[in-house]
């Protein structure tokens, strides 16, 4: 089971509607928030998913979690076809895969105490019925998630704790479960940046330690760079390119992934690259453009850009990209 | 102490005699009258100094100020005594309180039906948001909502007559003697009709702060972290959303609660029931100014009461209201 696909997606697509173009109009416009996405998640595999805002990352996690419903597409979990499932077979799964919100100011219940969230999947899921026991996972947990010794934290409010230990208490109360995937939806966006490397670095060990395979997603290509095995950058609801940590960020081949590096900070001023600022803005998902998705705004697009629309090309096993100026 | 002073003249700068409107009788001899005022004070000036507050007699500095009735009215609130009311030359307190019961009876169990009712089909139309059952009771609660209390209360009322229920007053007259169970049994029946208008007044009220309220909390990520932790839908609720979406609510039904002891004048005037707003209606007609007073006292001290379990409910509801 080592190396083998912990999960798989195939073709995943949700469009949302979005009203109709004019009264009594018969077709429902659609905004194409995921629109085709395939990769597969190996054992204790981490895997970047970047992006810029609005290209479908959240919707992505959502679906992968079964918090959405997809329009079409498969997501296969060791083997197993989990894309519909009732909510029992679901339940299950759950215990399973785990998931990390953005915002720790919003997804801790501001009436509960940070032992009630933590402890909670147990209780919801049945998970050690001997209250000695529970109370042992809590605070494994929560030591394993940085918050040590646990005791100080069992009895607070959430409001009572800074931005980085409450998403140690989201990340203690995901990690109760023993999840075998944890979805991490910009764990760090909403966090300063002194506390963003602990956080990504607790993550970094959890894989070590626990054997989690972590999806991670970003939009700050910069910040994953160094735990992450593999990147997928995402561009209007579909992966542009993918390949392994050092593939994507040394030889990018897509132009959009060349602009997301170009402007990564680089701490040696002597260093400055040229920066590839992108013109225009982010396409409406509603009406998606012709051919390639990116050709208004790519630096290098061709004619064929506007008529055909780039499958991937594999440039190694491990790297793909979906652009035609590579299809010779 | 504000609201002392101001339940005071408030009444006084009302036009009428309260001699004259006490007693309506047109025959009453001119040392009858003379006599009322001696016996309730109000032969003594309102206050000395404030010519304009005494259409009796006018208060002049001269008048010792321990001799008006502004000061005798302090005195006796300061020994607990209300004073006695002008038109049924009782005790205030005595009126006030077999008053109060009935409308705490009525208002208690209209307020608590209202409550149930309205979060019920609050939570449901949350819960069902943005269909045809939510936006139902959506516009089902607008309507109640608006509908005047008086206009409910009558068409009610002819119904009522219609099918046989009483329409009227506490209980019918001959019961006192009947055994006890049965008398309680006529005071519940005598109080369907009022409690169901009160009840529809002040459920679309509850049930449309419940909605806007929970759906809020429903929006809310730990919500969905809760259905990623693998709660149901049930568990969600009951669990993660009702404690919180229940603050607004708590607040309503504070607000209500002091309003609603004097806010059933309508409801009780329709109905005749003998509760305090019913009081208070006759109170000013008969310019019964120590029943007004007394009233208006109990209605603030309600309210300040209705508060204080508010603002306590709350540190029980919401662990960041810490009580020191």
């Amino acid at each position: 089971m080592n190396k083998e696909r912990l999960l798989e997606v195939r073709g995943l697509k949700k469009y949302f509607e979005a009203g109709r173009p004019a009264l009594f109009s018969r077709d429902i416009r659609k905004v194409h928030a995921v629109d085709g996405v395939d990769f597969q998640l190996r054992h204790s595999e981490v895997i970047a998913l970047v992006g810029e805002s609005g290209c479908g990352k959240s919707t992505l996690a959502l679906l992968l979690m079964g918090l959405e419903d997809p329009t079409a597409g498969t997501v296969t979990f060791e083997g197993r076809d989990i894309t519909h499932l009732n909510d029992n077979e679901r339940k299950d799964l759950r215990r399973k895969i785990q998931m990390i919100f953005q915002d720790p100011y919003e997804s801790l219940n501001p009436t509960q105490t940070i032992e009630e969230i933590v402890n909670e999947p147990l209780l919801v899921h049945g998970i050690a019925k001997d209250k000695r026991e529970r109370d042992e996972r809590v605070k494994k947990a929560m030591e394993d998630s940085g918050l040590k010794p646990a005791e100080v934290y069992l009895n607070r409010f959430p409001h009572e704790l800074s931005g980085g230990q409450r998403q140690r208490v989201v990340i203690a109360a995901a990690l109760v479960l023993e999840p075998e995937i944890l979805l991490a939806d910009e764990p760090v966006s909403m966090l300063d940046v002194s506390i963003r490397a602990e956080i990504i670095n607790l993550l970094a060990e959890l894989r070590i330690t626990r054997q989690i395979a972590v999806i991670f997603i970003t939009h700050d290509l910069g910040s994953v760079g160094f735990f992450a095995d593999r990147v997928a950058v995402m561009y209007l609801g579909r992966i542009v390119e993918i390949g392994t940590m050092l593939e994507v960020l040394e030889k990018p081949q897509h132009p959009y992934t060349k602009a997301l590096i170009s402007v990564i900070p680089v701490p040696n001023p002597r260093l400055r690259r040229k920066r590839i600022i992108l013109q225009g803005e982010t396409p409406n998902p509603i009406d998606l453009p012709t051919g390639c998705r990116f050709h208004p705004r790519c630096p290098v697009a061709i004619s064929a850009c506007k008529i055909n629309d780039p499958s991937f090309v594999s440039r190694s096993n491990s790297h793909q990209t979906a652009c035609l100026l590579l299809v010779k | 102490m504000f609201v002392l002073v101001l339940n005071f003249f408030l009444f006084r700068v009302l036009p009428g005699d309260p001699a004259r409107a006490g007693v309506h009788d047109p025959r009453l001899k001119k040392d009858s009258i003379e006599a009322i005022r001696v016996r309730f004070g109000l032969d003594k000036p309102v206050i000395n100094c404030f010519e304009t507050l005494n259409p009796i007699k006018l208060g002049s500095c001269d008048i010792n100020p321990l001799d008006t009735q502004f000061f005798i009215y302090l005195k006796n609130l300061v020994t607990g005594e209300l004073g006695i009311s002008y038109h049924t030359n009782r005790p205030v307190a005595t009126v006030l309180a077999e008053r109060l019961w009935n409308t705490v009876l009525l208002i208690g169990a209209g307020q608590i039906l209202s409550i149930t009712v309205g979060a019920f089909f609050g939570v449901f139309a949350a819960w069902k948001a943005r269909t045809a059952i939510d936006y139902g009771a959506l516009a089902t609660s607008l309507v109640v909502w608006s509908l005047p209390t008086f206009w409910l209360g009558i068409i009610l009322l002819f119904w009522g007559s219609a099918n046989g229920l009483p329409i009227g007053g506490k209980a019918t007259p001959g019961m006192s003697s009947a055994p006890l169970m049965q008398q309680w049994g006529d005071i519940a029946r005598h109080m369907i009709l009022p409690t169901v208008t009160y009840t529809i007044v002040y459920m679309g009220e509850y049930m449309l702060i419940m909605r806007s309220s929970l759906m809020d909390v429903l929006s809310e990520d730990y919500i969905l972290t809760a259905k990623a932790k693998g709660l149901g839908v049930f568990q969600i609720l009951r669990d993660h959303a009702l404690k919180n979406a229940m603050l607004p609510l708590v607040t309503i039904i504070a607000i209500n609660l002091g309003f609603t002891v004097a806010g059933a004048i309508q409801i009780e005037t329709v109905f005749s029931w003998p509760g305090l707003g019913g009081a208070i209606f006759e109170a000013v007609n008969r310019r019964d100014f120590p029943v007004l007073q007394g009233a208006f006292l109990l209605i603030a001290v309600t309210v300040i009461v209705a508060n204080l379990i508010a603002d306590l409910t709350y540190s029980y509801l919401d662990p960041r209201v810490h009580t020191e």
